[in-house]
């Protein structure tokens, strides 16, 4: 192979070699903890690793260049997807069967921790409140999403100034917006209701989070809606007013079934992010809320969805294994429900 | 469309779009007023101008900027520091990646595509308790603090934004001509050329997008650093700085709203610069997500 010079070849495998060694003699001082380079393991590590690449990149071939090109431009986010979430997925299912206390564990424990979620009140009512959340956002944002988008859509003023203002919250972090909206429930709302903070209730707190939610999220679930409102032809619209179509009538035989496979995405938006809701509960109420009697038993996490009583349940009350157990039926239900909604808006959307 | 529709109508529409806009805005306009007063005014009258002053504001936001819980521009400059850096490698390696992914078609592309997609689904509940424990032990074992560190917590983004960075940008390259990089090739150009100077260059449109909502994300993302970074940490995000500095000063409002007030400016100035762009960006992303 003339191809290749020869410093260029002997470059290429001194750095394989050397990066190869670095990374053993790393991990080698770093199983041993001690010895030479003890303190520099890490660097010993990335360095080796970085030769490592560098003469594989270099190394002399044509035949295997391209391969070689897919593997270090596939190396670096699939190393990080691979040790951020698959390895802690795989770790977290196992951890929900053990003892595990966050630092080590003892032994298995099968199905404990998952038979001990259902019978604990303060879970089930998450749970429930949970779904009913869910229900209710889903309907709710995409409702007043799907009002404003028609509003935004129509001639008026303003538009453009319109549809920043009712995005702009969507811009805010939950933690911030959640503090926003406590100072208002406690210190601005009572000023028209007495002295009573819709908060210190459980039922008008569940509605305080959602009406924030809305507040929050309505604005980008628009956005989406009228990209879609904008994507129908305008001749059809021409058509049905030629022939004398109501408003109402264009408005539920034309727009929404054409506008279905945009209503199937806000919906699987709203759904999902509905369910993941943490920060505004925290920010909001920090799931309290007393409920006198839920299945026999007096719980004071009235507002504290499923996300947040995972949170609480290992990182405040520290029952990691327990918490991984109601993190891993969180996720099962997550996908469950997801996979449901498609099946079903796939199966509703018209072909046009 | 609406040729002869009646002027009152339209009337009527823009007075309630003027409404909705006043009720939207109305807390935006609360956090404003009130960082002008002293706890007295707020709690006496929160929603009027009694108290405002211009003198108050400027105590309250240096109280807030200099109080040790909150620390406004250390946390602003972590905040920054991250997102910029996780953007940048999301960009970069993401876009590596979904060209590679895209470009060939094996069993072993497809498998790593479809891996990605089902990943998305993956709430970070339930990764997170191992992820920190893992993080811990790996950090201890290399020597390379992965916990409480900027590059710890940077690489938790790549892993966390990989899987849509590369979905997003997946979509894209599949409409780039094959065609393309075949000439480039031919012309003498290494695969590593082709990447860097062609392909890249015609993705500075969907990387325009995901970077939007990656930085929309990371910005104002709480649970990851709060677990990553921990609440008493030397590094900070901005909203892990805004949960301690509310956890330590439970009833004086005016401290707490100029701390919002201090924490939204930056993303209200973004978004007035690059309002189109963010927008676009925010509609496309749930688009094709």
């Amino acid at each position: 192979m003339s191809t290749f010079s020869t410093g260029r070849k002997a470059f290429s495998f001194a750095s394989l070699i050397i990066g190869v060694v670095l990374t053993i003699w790393g991990l080698g001082v770093a199983i041993a903890k001690g010895g030479p380079g003890y303190p520099q393991r890490g660097a010993l590590i990335v360095i080796g690793v970085l030769l490592f690449f560098l003469g594989l990149y270099l190394f002399p071939t044509l035949e295997h260049h391209r391969a070689i090109v897919n593997v270090i431009f596939l190396f670096p986010l699939l190393f990080a997807f691979a040790v951020t979430v698959i390895i802690p997925l795989v770790l977290g299912i196992g951890y929900s069967f053990t003892d595990w206390n966050g630092i080590k564990l003892k032994g298995f424990v099968g199905l404990a921790n998952y038979l001990r979620m259902f019978k604990q009140p303060s879970f089930l009512w998450s749970i429930l409140i949970t779904f009913l959340f869910v229900v209710f956002n889903m309907i709710l944002v995409n409702l007043v999403a799907f009002l404003l988008a028609l509003l935004c859509t129509s001639r008026i003023k303003g538009l453009g100034f319109f549809r920043a203002a009712y995005f702009l919250p969507n811009l805010i972090g939950g933690i911030v917006l959640g503090y926003i909206w406590q100072f208002i429930f406690s210190n601005v709302v009572t000023k028209f209701t007495g002295t009573y903070s819709m908060l210190s209730d459980t039922k008008t707190a569940f509605l305080a989070i959602i009406i924030v939610y809305i507040w929050q999220y309505a604005g980008y679930i628009m956005l989406i809606y009228i990209t879609g409102l904008n994507t129908i032809p305008g001749d059809v619209l021409e058509a049905s007013a030629i022939d004398g179509a109501s408003p109402m009538q264009t408005l539920f035989n034309i727009k929404i079934p054409m506008i279905a496979p945009t209503i199937t995405i806000c919906t699987f938006l709203t759904l999902t992010s509905a369910f993941k809701q943490f920060d505004v509960n925290l920010a909001l109420t920090n799931g309290t809320g007393s409920v006198p009697n839920f299945l026999g038993t007096y719980l004071t996490n009235g507002t504290e969805m499923l996300a947040l009583n995972i949170y609480s349940t290992a990182v405040i009350n520290n029952e990691y294994a327990f918490g991984e157990a109601k993190a891993v039926l969180f996720f099962i239900i997550l996908a469950a429900v997801s996979i449901l909604q498609v099946r079903i808006s796939n199966s509703k959307e018209v072909e046009l | 469309m609406h040729t002869k529709e009646k002027t009152s109508n339209v009337i009527v529409r823009f007075i309630i779009a003027v409404i909705i806009a006043i009720y939207v805005l109305f807390p935006f306009f609360l956090v404003v007023i009130n960082s002008c007063k002293e706890t007295a005014d707020i709690t006496s009258n929160p929603i009027g101008f009694n108290g405002v002053s211009f003198g108050q504001l400027i105590r309250n936001i240096s109280d807030v900027v200099n109080n040790t819980h909150f620390l406004f521009w250390q946390a602003f400059g972590y905040s920054a520091l991250i997102t910029i850096l996780s953007l940048i490698l999301l960009a970069l390696f993401g876009a590596m990646a979904a060209w590679v992914i895209c470009r060939n078609k094996t069993k072993w592309s497809t498998l790593i595509y479809f891996t990605f997609i089902a990943s998305m689904i993956i709430p970070f509940q339930v990764v997170m308790l191992p992820l920190i424990s893992t993080f811990r032990d790996v950090g201890k074992f290399i020597g390379i603090p992965m916990l409480q560190s900027v590059p710890g917590i940077v690489f938790a983004y790549l892993g966390f934004g990989g899987a849509m960075t590369v979905f997003i940008l997946n979509g894209f390259i599949k409409g780039i001509p094959f065609t393309l990089e075949e000439a480039a090739s031919i012309d003498g150009c290494t695969p590593e050329q082709t990447f860097f100077q062609i392909i890249f260059p015609l993705l500075t449109p969907v990387i325009t997008t995901v970077t939007i909502l990656n930085g929309m994300w990371i910005w104002n993302d709480y649970l990851l650093p709060s677990m990553m970074l921990g609440q008493n940490g030397a590094v900070k995000t901005l909203p892990v700085a805004v949960q301690a500095f509310v956890g330590s000063y439970v009833k004086q409002w005016n401290m707490i709203l100029s701390a919002a007030l201090l924490a939204i400016i930056p993303m209200i100035i973004l978004f007035l610069i690059a309002q189109r762009q963010i927008m676009d960006g925010m509609i496309e992303g749930a688009v094709k997500g």
